[in-house]
């Protein structure tokens, strides 16, 4: 690590971010929730509000369960028999972990990017129209407009508007990424979870995804799982720390890397350990 | 001598026993294809492709097989290849560990390497005897039960080669299982199993134990579907037997015509497997 926790609360704090609101209702409500793989247990009695149209970042070394919580979100461990969660994740106040909470209908409102750009293998404009036409049926010119609307909003359009009709496979890897953002926009979700967006990706794509992250927010409650504590500075407006399957600590992102309340926190983002 | 002279001389020599066992192995194809082709492309003429088995002396060719073999064929992967696919899906998306799915990768596994005249007498009780009589319906059906181990094999494979976060990307845009295997797996493991059915197709087509209880084969034209029908493996076994010359000749043409057409399936098979890779 070569900037100091000093730093980056500097850089988390002038970024002109609006403080959180602590008494702002939150999107999601995260409840003594534990997590099973079989008989290993995965996390512990998490608890933490998520803030609506916020970026929350969850960071932690490898193996401390931020990724299964953003995989409970969207109830993306559902397709795995062995795995189960007990507790409670209120959207809007619904259990979306409840047994009568339909996956589909969660995966719907709570979209997923993931670490590795995942294009299907047909055109990129099937790629956009698959999501969409799953929930909606919409006139052509409907459907164009929305294409062109998401594929807008995650900053590819100017891209791929004269090769929409190629395959998506064709695509640069940030611009798979940027396309996967853009396929998930295009249903409408209200969260949007980031596992590791950045991580196969260079420098520069990386920045074209945290600006994107930046706008999204406006409209998207996003969730962002990171390695990268400077990304998580950088972008987040909340910062959640785990280890061992634990939450150690929440707070605004400035107050987190400024001042961190727990020892282990300020170990881990002044890169002591992890 | 040195230990290091042994090894270098103990390694050449294992080098030429090697070398050499492959160039017999190389050795004994060429001679199958030389013979083929000499006996084969001397017998071969338009008539083979035009005209049916006419009596010794007068000619004739190979068409009523040939077409015979195309339509059981055909309707044999009409009739495997959905089921194939759908069990193949099944063992690969739903019974991942569940018993019904370890017991049916089991008897697959049998089946894919069950002596194909067991299938050909087990056609000839449940469709044959029944239903009173050789026809070109059981052929397909015992054709069908060769071709479909193969591609639920194939299918299964092909859809576990997909890599899991496509998988996991489709569902979390909210789609149903059904919409993840129709329009993406199905769709990323496409070529994968156009192959396995190929190889399929081209296993079937040479197969005559199957048809031997079944379709029993004709020497005239039939497009009956209840009555008994050609095929080439068949032809090629009833003429390669008898004392005329121009019917073994017959034999030969027949026999080239078929490794031709599974060379080709071979080689197609290959292109696309090709395909996928590049991509």
């Amino acid at each position: 690590m070569n900037m100091s926790a000093t730093d980056m609360g500097m850089m988390a704090s002038i970024s002109g971010r609006t403080a959180l609101d602590p008494t702002a209702e939150p999107k999601i409500r995260i409840k003594n929730l534990d997590f099973y793989y079989g008989d290993h247990k995965a996390l512990h009695a998490i608890d933490m509000d998520v803030p609506e149209c916020r970026v929350t970042a969850m960071i932690g070394p490898s193996g401390c369960g931020k990724s299964t919580l953003l995989r409970v979100l969207n109830r993306m461990y559902d397709l795995y028999p062995g795995q189960r969660a007990t507790g409670e994740v209120l959207l809007d106040g619904e259990n979306l972990i409840d047994a009568r909470a339909k996956p589909t209908v969660v995966r719907t409102r709570v979209g997923m990017v993931f670490q590795k750009p995942t294009p299907f293998p047909m055109s990129i404009w099937d790629n956009i129209a698959y999501g969409i036409k799953l929930h909606e049926r919409l006139s052509k010119a409907d459907l164009e407009a929305r294409i062109e609307w998401c594929l807008s909003k995650a900053a590819i359009w100017n891209e791929v508007k004269d090769r929409l009709h190629t395959s998506a496979l064709g695509l640069s890897g940030g611009q798979q990424q940027r396309l996967c953002i853009a396929r998930t926009i295009a249903v409408k979700p209200e969260v949007i979870l980031l596992d590791e967006p950045t991580s196969a990706l260079d420098p520069i794509s990386t920045a074209r995804i945290e600006e994107l992250v930046d706008e999204l927010k406006s409209e998207f409650t996003i969730v962002i799982v990171t390695h990268n504590m400077q990304q998580a500075a950088r972008c987040s407006d909340q910062t959640a720390f785990f280890l061992l399957g634990k939450l150690i600590e929440v707070g605004p992102t400035a107050d987190m890397f400024v001042s961190p309340k727990e020892q282990k926190t300020q170990d881990y983002i002044t890169g002591r350990f992890g | 001598m040195t230990l290091l002279r042994r090894r270098t001389v103990f390694d050449s020599m294992m080098k030429i026993v090697a070398t050499t066992l492959a160039v017999m192995m190389i050795a004994v194809l060429a001679w199958i294809l030389w013979t083929l082709f000499y006996r084969g492309l001397s017998a071969l003429s338009f008539s083979v492709f035009t005209q049916p088995t006419l009596p010794p002396g007068k000619g004739g060719g190979m068409a009523n097989a040939i077409v015979g073999t195309l339509i059981q064929v055909g309707l044999s992967v009409v009739i495997a290849a959905p089921i194939g696919v759908m069990a193949g899906t099944y063992l690969a998306e739903l019974g991942n560990t569940s018993k019904i799915a370890g017991t049916v990768r089991f008897i697959n596994d049998v089946l894919l390497s069950a002596p194909s005249i067991l299938i050909g007498l087990f056609v000839y009780q449940i469709v044959v005897l029944p239903f009173g009589g050789f026809s070109a319906w059981a052929g397909a059906i015992s054709l069908a039960i060769v071709i479909l181990p193969v591609v639920v094999r194939a299918t299964e494979d092909m859809m576990r080669l997909v890599p899991g976060s496509l998988r996991e990307a489709a569902f979390a845009l909210g789609a149903s299982h059904w919409m993840v295997v129709s329009s993406v797996m199905w769709r990323a493991a496409r070529a994968g199993i156009v192959t396995g059915v190929l190889l399929a197709v081209a296993r079937a087509a040479g197969e005559t134990a199957p048809l031997l209880f079944t379709s029993l084969g004709n020497t005239s034209w039939s497009f009956d579907m209840t009555k008994p029908m050609a095929s080439l493996p068949i032809a090629i076994y009833n003429y390669a037997g008898s004392p005329y010359d121009e019917w073994v000749a017959l034999a030969w043409a027949g026999a080239l015509i078929i490794t031709v057409g599974v060379l080709t399936l071979n080689i197609l098979s290959r292109v696309l497997i090709a395909g996928v890779r590049r991509s």
